[in-house]
């Protein structure tokens, strides 16, 4: 039997608080009136009128969403493309190179990354801007994608597809009609990765962005070196509700279904 | 045909924006610095030819890394970001190792709430997390706030802008990465194999040496790789929270490109930085072999 | 009226559905299918029965058109089937692990394969109803593989792999994943369904008792190859090897050495014990090695020495089963050799004639045993 020690409670509690009490603090230091940021001086949301007032920061969060999310897009159909091709293409000349250069982006540095991807556009004379920020991280995050929906991937009954071959579908009608709809959720995974993973990136889009175009990461990098400073503190409360809520969101969702499916199936076996 | 297509498309993708990348990366680690758009010699002219190609390899040299080894600022960052990741990783490892434990032996219910509760940092912004330690370990932070109202110190501690910030700081940032892989295999174990071990005599300390840590082994293992890697390249927290005094070559190589502009140098770090990655990265794959196939 | 019986085999008129010519398949080194030719027969429902890794699966595999021949060919009504591609063929199957669509519902599931042949509306609808009347499960048609029992899900897979009229079916292991009470049901219920719509069946299966309980003709693999492919009665009356009589039910091997007597064989196996005689048409040389193959059910057992019988032997009972309707008596010859003896229990228990370690006499008929020869 498991059995919950002292031990383990104590551990779970100092882990867990240290996991969440920087970002408490930081949320609750958002609210603080003082210009000092460690000063408490009453509560106030004054911080946060002056965020919303700063034009560059919101010009830099707009650049960031469309980024991510014409990145996450295009990285989403090309990993799952590759997820595909690993999984299910057999054997092919280079095939161990393409494998290799799937997963390779997920352990290589970010500076390295970014660095050859900025000599490569310099190299080719291409613009740095947004365009050229879509293009990296497109790069590195259809690679996360293709680890997640192979994962699916491989667990998938093939004899699923082999029944639609049977039943008449072409090849292409099987993955459209059968095999996509299965692994919906993993690519919808995927894209969410991808996506958090471009806003989130400062090393790589710090290469690939030009003077045309600045994200949100570059942006808060360039305050944060100077100090702590509070705009930035009701900057990160904002990210950390947005995100939590869209994670706490998405796991009861997902909880939910699986505890209706799971009643249904009990019940199914009673009939 | 509709083969060809599906494997063409990320596979061009992938040759034209990683490999070939890289590749300009290798050469430019073998080129001459220069005053001029780009800053570096030679550019590989084809308009001349057989004779261009020749004289482009002809000024190809390994004079950069020579470089690297003549200043002693280079191998003593990338000695220095190896002993920070191994010590990093440890802590981890001794931090993350309880809380998976916690985590496995937590009534059933809870599991899939203590689950999202690792989950969400990762999901928050990397940056994000690392700059809410600014506020604490400052001189005039939350913590030595904390410790000069108790009257442990009377002395603010120096904590920002030293090795140990950037500890604490890799160890924040990545915990998450130790906890799961270990939890996973744990979660797995069967809970009557301890149960066993003390019906044949084991305490319940030498039940959890003997039976628990061995068959976590891979867990660790995993975990351990998935912090060391990216600890070595690091940036962002050696550059926050680790000050002037902390060299790792992750900041070395960002500095060399945006305040030396020095690609070459810059290239030939980064070069070497892939070498050293190359032997963990190896390891670790063959270690995801194993565990494939152990379950399998 | 007399019945007619159904034997195309037995026909040298009869036109076969499926020829198998020479067909070796085989993966890397290993041989899956090793230089096979055989015919199945339209209405037929043809067994495949092996162990598993014999190459049963790889048989059927190859009908459905997810394998190709290494070598030889596969012809469908007298067309090689090689160039075709699994979703071009008028062959469906029934997949192990029922592969049900988990998205779409019992209907969808079961118009799936309609829909891609592009046939209209009203037909598609009116075929599904009569494939869920077929399968007792119109009021499940709305419903998703999740929300229904194992035995639905069955019926589901039997109706979407129906539901095009396929010339051949293919059934891989079709009741393995239901329990034993109601796979019994559904192996009458699938009998039925076959004779209803006249499909021929191939079914893959490594239950004896499902492969002789269903199919018309049942073929034995073992590595690779049919050993023996005959009606269920010949395949446990007349088995043509030890591997097929030891594979189906329960039987004792004697092995011992022939001589020609009467219109059978001498077969001596201990030394100081009288020979066995079995009537058999085999065509075997003096001394040869043999091995007599006895059904338990055809041993008698007695407390005194039978009269007139030639097979008789003595043994001491070293273990009995009890099973309810019978018990089988494990008995041990002096020479060791354990021989299986089954008695009906028509008495009630109290009153069974032997116990453990009685001295007792075997015996049987001179037609009860099956001589082979290997």
């Amino acid at each position: 039997m498991r059995r919950l020690t002292w031990f383990n409670a104590t551990s779970l509690t100092f882990g867990f608080a240290f996991l969440y009490l920087p970002m408490v603090l930081l949320v609750i230091y958002s609210f603080n009136e003082s210009k000092l940021v460690t000063v408490w001086a009453g509560f106030s949301t004054r911080w946060y009128g002056e965020l919303l007032r700063n034009e560059a920061f919101l010009d830099a969060a707009w650049v960031t969403i469309q980024v991510a999310f014409v990145s996450s897009t295009i990285a989403t159909i090309l990993g799952t493309m590759g997820a595909y091709v690993i999984v299910r293409a057999g054997r092919f000349t280079g095939r161990t190179l393409f494998s290799g250069m799937i997963y390779a982006p997920l352990v290589m540095p970010e500076v390295i990354t970014g660095l050859s991807l900025l000599l490569l556009f310099i190299g080719i004379g291409l613009d740095r801007g947004m365009f050229t920020i879509i293009l990296a991280h497109t790069t590195f995050s259809m690679c996360y994608v293709s680890v997640v929906v192979s994962s699916r991937l491989v667990t998938f009954d093939r004899s699923l597809e082999e029944a639609a071959l049977d039943l008449g579908c072409s090849p292409m009608q099987a993955f459209r009609l059968v095999t996509l709809p299965i692994i919906a959720p993993a690519v919808v995974a995927g894209w969410l990765l991808a996506f958090t993973l471009s806003l989130d990136d400062l090393v790589i889009a710090s290469f690939t962005a030009g003077p045309s175009a600045t994200t949100l990461p570059i942006k808060i990098w360039s305050s944060i070196r100077l100090g702590v400073s509070p705009e930035i503190n009701a900057l990160s409360t904002l990210l950390i509700a947005v995100v939590s809520v869209g994670v706490i969101a998405a796991s009861i969702v997902t909880k939910r279904s699986a505890l209706r499916q799971e009643a249904e199936e009990r019940a199914a076996e009673r009939t | 045909m509709r083969r060809a297509v599906l494997i063409l498309v990320p596979y061009l993708w992938l040759l034209a924006l990683f490999l070939v990348p890289f590749i300009i990366v290798l050469k430019i680690s073998l080129s001459d610095i220069a005053l001029a758009i780009p800053p570096y010699t030679p550019t590989l002219d084809l308009s001349e030819g057989w004779a261009g190609i020749k004289a482009f390899f002809g000024a190809l040299d390994f004079e950069n890394f020579w470089f690297l080894t003549t200043d002693d600022l280079y191998w003593k960052a990338y000695l220095s970001s190896v002993q920070i990741a191994i010590i990093a990783t440890l802590l981890t490892l001794l931090v993350g190792y309880p809380i998976a434990y916690g985590m496995a032996n937590a009534p059933d219910h809870w599991r899939p709430t203590l689950m999202l509760l690792v989950i969400l940092p990762f999901w928050t912004s990397f940056l994000i997390r690392v700059y809410s330690w600014m506020g604490i370990l400052s001189n005039e932070g939350y913590l030595n706030q904390f410790l000069l109202w108790t009257g442990l110190i009377s002395e603010p501690l120096t904590i920002l802008n030293t090795p140990i910030a950037v500890y604490i700081g890799i160890v924040y940032t990545y915990l998450p990465f130790m906890i799961l892989p270990i939890y996973a295999a744990l979660e797995r174990m069967d809970g009557s194999l301890l149960e066993a071990a003390e019906d044949l005599g084991c305490s319940r300390l030498s039940a959890f040496w003997l039976v628990t840590i061995p068959l976590s082994r891979n867990g660790i293992i995993a975990g351990c790789f998935l912090v060391f890697i990216p600890t070595i390249g690091e940036f962002v927290i050696p550059s926050l929270l680790g000050g002037s005094q902390t060299l790792m070559i992750g900041k070395v190589l960002w500095e060399e490109f945006f305040n030396n502009r020095d690609w070459p140098v810059a290239s030939a770090v980064a070069v070497i930085l892939l070498l050293i990655l190359i032997i963990p990265i190896i390891l670790f794959q063959r270690n995801e072999q194993k565990n494939r196939e152990a379950d399998g | 009226m007399p019945e007619k019986i159904f034997e195309p085999w037995n026909d040298p008129d009869a036109k076969p559905l499926i020829q198998f010519k020479g067909v070796t398949k085989r993966f890397g080194d290993f041989t899956a299918i090793d230089n096979q030719t055989f015919d199945i027969y339209e209405r037929e429902f043809f067994a495949l029965l092996g162990p598993s890794g014999c190459g049963k699966t790889t048989m059927m595999r190859m009908l459905a058109g997810f394998e190709k021949p290494t070598e030889g060919t596969i012809l469908l009504a007298g067309q090689d089937m090689a160039p075709i591609p699994p979703n071009k063929r008028a062959v469906n199957m029934m997949f192990q692990s029922y592969a049900l669509f988990p998205h779409l519902s019992v209907w969808e599931n079961i118009a799936f394969g309609l829909k891609r042949d592009g046939r209209p509306k009203d037909e598609i609808a009116a075929r599904v109803s009569e494939m869920l009347k077929l399968t007792r499960l119109e009021k499940f048609a709305k419903r998703k593989p999740h929300q229904i029992s194992g035995g639905q899900r069955q019926r589901v897979a039997l109706a979407r792999s129906l539901a095009k009229a396929p010339k051949l079916l293919l059934l891989d292991e079709p009741l393995g994943a239901l329990d034993a009470k109601l796979r019994q049901a559904t192996q009458f219920e699938l009998m039925d369904i076959q004779e209803k719509t006249g499909t021929t069946f191939v079914i893959v299966t490594h239950d004896q008792e499902e492969a002789m309980t269903v199919a018309s003709r049942v073929a034995v693999m073992d590595d690779g190859k049919i050993v023996q492919a005959d009606t269920p009665a010949r395949i446990y009356e007349s088995p043509n090897s030890v591997y097929v009589a030891d594979f189906i039910g329960d039987v004792t091997i004697i092995e011992g050495t022939a001589r020609r007597s009467g219109d059978g064989y001498e077969i001596s196996h201990t030394e100081g014990l009288p020979a066995l005689y079995a009537v058999s048409d085999a065509q075997l040389s003096d001394g040869q090695r043999v091995f007599l193959a006895i059904r338990p059910e055809k041993v008698e057992i007695t407390a005194d020495k039978p009269e007139n019988k030639r097979n008789a032997l003595r043994g001491k009972i070293i273990d009995i089963a009890y099973l309810g309707n019978i018990s089988t008596y494990h008995v041990a010859l002096p020479s060791g050799q354990i021989v299986k003896a089954q008695t009906a229990n028509t008495r009630r228990l109290s009153r069974r004639s032997f116990t453990w370690e009685d001295e007792v006499w075997l015996s049987w008929t001179d037609t009860a045993a099956v001589l082979l020869e290997h």
